[in-house]
């Protein structure tokens, strides 16, 4: 199978895989594509033809629902397989699924996983470019690349700055590929939350450890607050939701006591009142619903790198075909 | 054993026998009859009637002998027989190998025994030793009847791949299992702290978002084995030992006295957890490869006796169940074919071991340890015999194994030196280049 060379490669499984570079020249190429969800007509035909597979192993509304926009306003044909009602419940391996999706000759497959290395096992065993839309604690590099797009929106530079993740970063995804993506461009990142959520040996990876939240909030300058899965309670990591809150929750009393702005981002869905509060997720510091704006320009950036678009021509194929 | 003592007398001219029990290594002619080691000595003379094989150029030692393997049946057939797996075990040149008891049902009464131990028998390959459950059903609650088992042929008692979690279990086996002069041996593991685990808890499990099991869980039911040990005078088999602290205890313990014997496996003293990134489910087996200085660890404990048995932990896995992501695979790796040729690459050729110590490792302390005939070429010992080949280059292509499974991480690994015919009773039942010639 012979393809246009991708600036990216085959396809897109984590933020760690991939250059500095590469990670700007997709933000650069999600900003021309923000404004296609602006217009009245929100649809150019970029990915005209191509058959792009949505298969979500794991529940999933925001993700996919994103990803089924930005594909649509790329005007590609797609499907949606999800975990339930498929044949994933009768049994059949992920193996199989590929191998039955590639004989159907499509172009694409974006895959929600919950086993950690999913996307890089379908990778190796199709021809089709493969998205990781989340695999299992692995990478979810489409979100992070949502939140670098969202903080350079506002901060413009990102080498330098000081970006705090907070919460579960032993089972989050988003935090393994913001990690990675922001220590690529130069940021540099702390993780904080209690200690049976932070995995052994993370400061190797480059982040600095804060065991009190108050401790991360003088240090920061922007905090990307994760969801508190509510399933960590039963596993003993958290003795309960209330103390959660009360020890490393994100509050207006927090931030207000912070020696600077600080801008929130949350990857959503929000527990409410257990790692953010209202105020704060409503309030002058959030930007969590300019991130999934965000989120839909990112998708289609990354389906037309994929798709062998050329960053620079991602301006002129706003207005038909490839570029 | 009478269908293998009736056949011709083998007569081993002119190969250089190392033999650990008296730290031999010299040219010597071998006689096998009536399947004992009837004759030893320089310049034998052939017996009329004796198949004459000529050794110039190869290494005779007593038969390896591997104390932790799996062989899947009853339950597992699609992964192994025990047929297969005494084949495998003969094409690594292992004349003896204890099968592990979590089959399905589990080896856990004189019945399943006597099954095992029957299969292995008209498997006509290698010997194939029972190992009991130490608790009914594997599930950590009674003992077995140990007497029992070891009246129908088991050869230790074991929980293998269920840790035991209760101490007072262990404690109890330990006491019980005196009477019967046999070890019980135990996957150490506190699953309190591993479970969930997929890998090595360390930067690359934090990296690849894989649930880790940190050395510590191994550790800790280390030391408590050899506490218990130590309390009760009984001989604790530790398997598979992974971790620096874990060999650093034994030693201690060994030093004061304790009863225990222990295993390293080819896999933890060659890889470490770097061999998982790419989410490579060959390298994933429990307890998990662990860090370049835990490796280091076990090596020296190889080397200097702590661990004075290896063993490989032989968990073949059908392809299609290792065929998954990294979360969903099965835990281990075949290895009774490639045991013999990584350490004789790796340690031997490497001038990390010698060859009696090497022996020593692979056939005398395993058959002291659970008290199995060979270990040793004195005239009278069972004539169980591996021919080495030094020097034979070759790599490792897992579509040749006699083994039903092909999870090895040494895919494709250049060796050199290998075994070369293996004898069993004083029968050869494989040779590199007739293969497979036990019938049955």
């Amino acid at each position: 199978m012979t393809r246009e060379p991708s600036p990216l490669g085959k396809d897109l499984i984590g933020l760690e895989e991939l250059t500095g570079e590469q990670i700007l020249s997709i933000l650069d190429t999600a900003e021309p594509f923000k404004e296609i969800s602006e217009r009245r007509i929100k649809k150019v035909p970029v990915l005209r033809g191509k058959t792009i597979v949505n298969l979500f192993m794991e529940p999933s509304t925001r993700t996919r629902i994103s990803f089924e926009f930005a594909e649509k306003r790329l005007s590609a044909d797609t499907v949606n397989i999800s975990a339930s009602g498929s044949s994933v419940v009768k049994g059949e391996t992920l193996v199989d699924t590929a191998r039955n999706l590639e004989a159907m000759r499509i172009d694409m497959v974006v895959i929600r996983h919950g086993s950690s290395g999913a996307a890089r096992f379908l990778a190796d065993r199709i021809p089709s470019n493969v998205i990781n839309a989340g695999d299992g604690a692995h990478e979810h590099p489409t979100q992070a690349l949502l939140d670098l797009l969202t903080i350079r929106d506002h901060r413009h530079e990102l080498e330098g700055l000081k970006v705090c993740i907070v919460g579960d970063i032993l089972h989050s995804r988003v935090a393994r590929s913001n990690i990675f993506g922001l220590l690529r461009l130069g940021a540099e990142v702390g993780v904080c939350g209690p200690m049976t959520l932070v995995p052994a040996g993370i400061e190797a990876l480059g982040v600095r450890v804060f065991r009190r939240i108050e401790e991360a909030i003088e240090w920061a300058e922007v905090l990307n607050v994760l969801r508190l899965q509510l399933e960590r309670m039963q596993g003993g990591f958290v003795p309960s939701l209330r103390e959660y809150n009360r020890f490393f929750g994100v509050t207006m009393p927090r931030l207000e006591a912070a020696p600077r702005d600080l801008l929130v981002l949350h990857p959503g869905p929000m527990n409410r009142g257990v790692e953010i509060d209202s105020d704060v997720a409503d309030g002058p510091h959030s930007v969590i619903l300019q991130q999934v704006t965000n989120g839909v320009a990112v998708r289609m950036a990354v389906l037309y790198l994929l798709a062998g678009g050329a960053p620079e021509r991602a301006e002129a194929a706003k207005k038909g075909g490839m570029g | 054993m009478s269908e293998r003592t009736r056949h011709q007398p083998l007569f081993l001219q002119g190969g250089r026998v190392v033999d650990p029990e008296q730290k031999l290594d010299q040219p010597l002619d071998l006689l096998l009859v009536d399947g004992r080691v009837a004759a030893r000595g320089e310049g034998l003379d052939s017996p009329e009637g004796a198949e004459v094989l000529d050794c110039s150029g190869l290494v005779v030692v007593p038969g390896l002998i591997d104390v932790h393997v799996h062989l899947r049946e009853p339950g597992g057939e699609r992964k192994e027989t025990i047929a297969s797996g005494a084949r495998s075990a003969a094409a690594g040149g292992f004349t003896s190998v204890c099968a592990m008891p979590n089959t399905d049902p589990v080896i856990d009464s004189p019945a399943t025994v006597g099954f095992v131990a029957a299969a292995g028998r008209a498997a006509g390959a290698s010997r194939v030793y029972p190992v009991g459950a130490l608790s009914l059903g594997q599930k950590g609650e009674r003992l077995t009847e140990i007497g029992e088992l070891v009246e129908a042929g088991a050869v230790a008692i074991t929980d293998d791949g269920h840790p035991v979690m209760n101490s007072g279990l262990m404690r109890r086996a330990l006491e019980y299992a005196q009477t019967f002069g046999i070890p019980v041996a135990d996957h150490p593991e506190d699953l309190g702290l591993s479970r969930g685990g997929g890998m090595n808890e360390g930067l690359v499990s934090a990296r690849l978002g894989i649930r880790g099991k940190p050395n510590a869980s191994e550790d800790v039911h280390i030391l408590r084995d050899l506490l218990v040990a130590e309390l009760t005078g009984g001989h604790i088999h530790l398997q598979h030992v992974s971790t620096r602290r874990g060999v650093e205890a034994i030693r201690e313990a060994k030093a004061r006295g304790v009863h225990v014997t222990a295993e390293a496996t080819p896999h933890h003293l060659l890889l470490t957890d770097e061999a998982v990134d790419g989410y490579r489910t060959d390298a994933k087996m429990n307890p998990p490869l662990r860090s370049a200085e835990d490796r280091e660890a076990v090596v020296a404990g190889l080397l200097d006796g702590t661990l004075d048995t290896l063993a490989t932990d032989h968990a073949p896995h059908h392809y299609d169940e290792k065929e998954q992501a990294f979360d969903d695979a099965p835990f281990g790796v075949v290895g009774l074919e490639t045991s013999v040729g990584l350490m004789l690459t790796h340690f031997f050729h490497k001038g990390r071991i010698d060859l009696n110590t090497l022996i020593e490792r692979m056939s005398r302390s395993p058959a002291r340890a659970f008290g199995l005939p060979g270990g040793d070429l004195s005239e009278g010992t069972v004539a169980d015999v591996t021919l080495l080949d030094l020097e034979a280059a070759w790599a490792v292509d897992p579509k040749t194994f006699l083994s039903r499974s092909r999870n090895t991480p040494f895919r494709g690994w250049e060796l050199k030196g290998r075994a070369v015919r293996t004898i069993v009773g004083g029968r050869s039942i494989w040779d590199l280049d007739g293969g497979w010639s036990g019938g049955a």
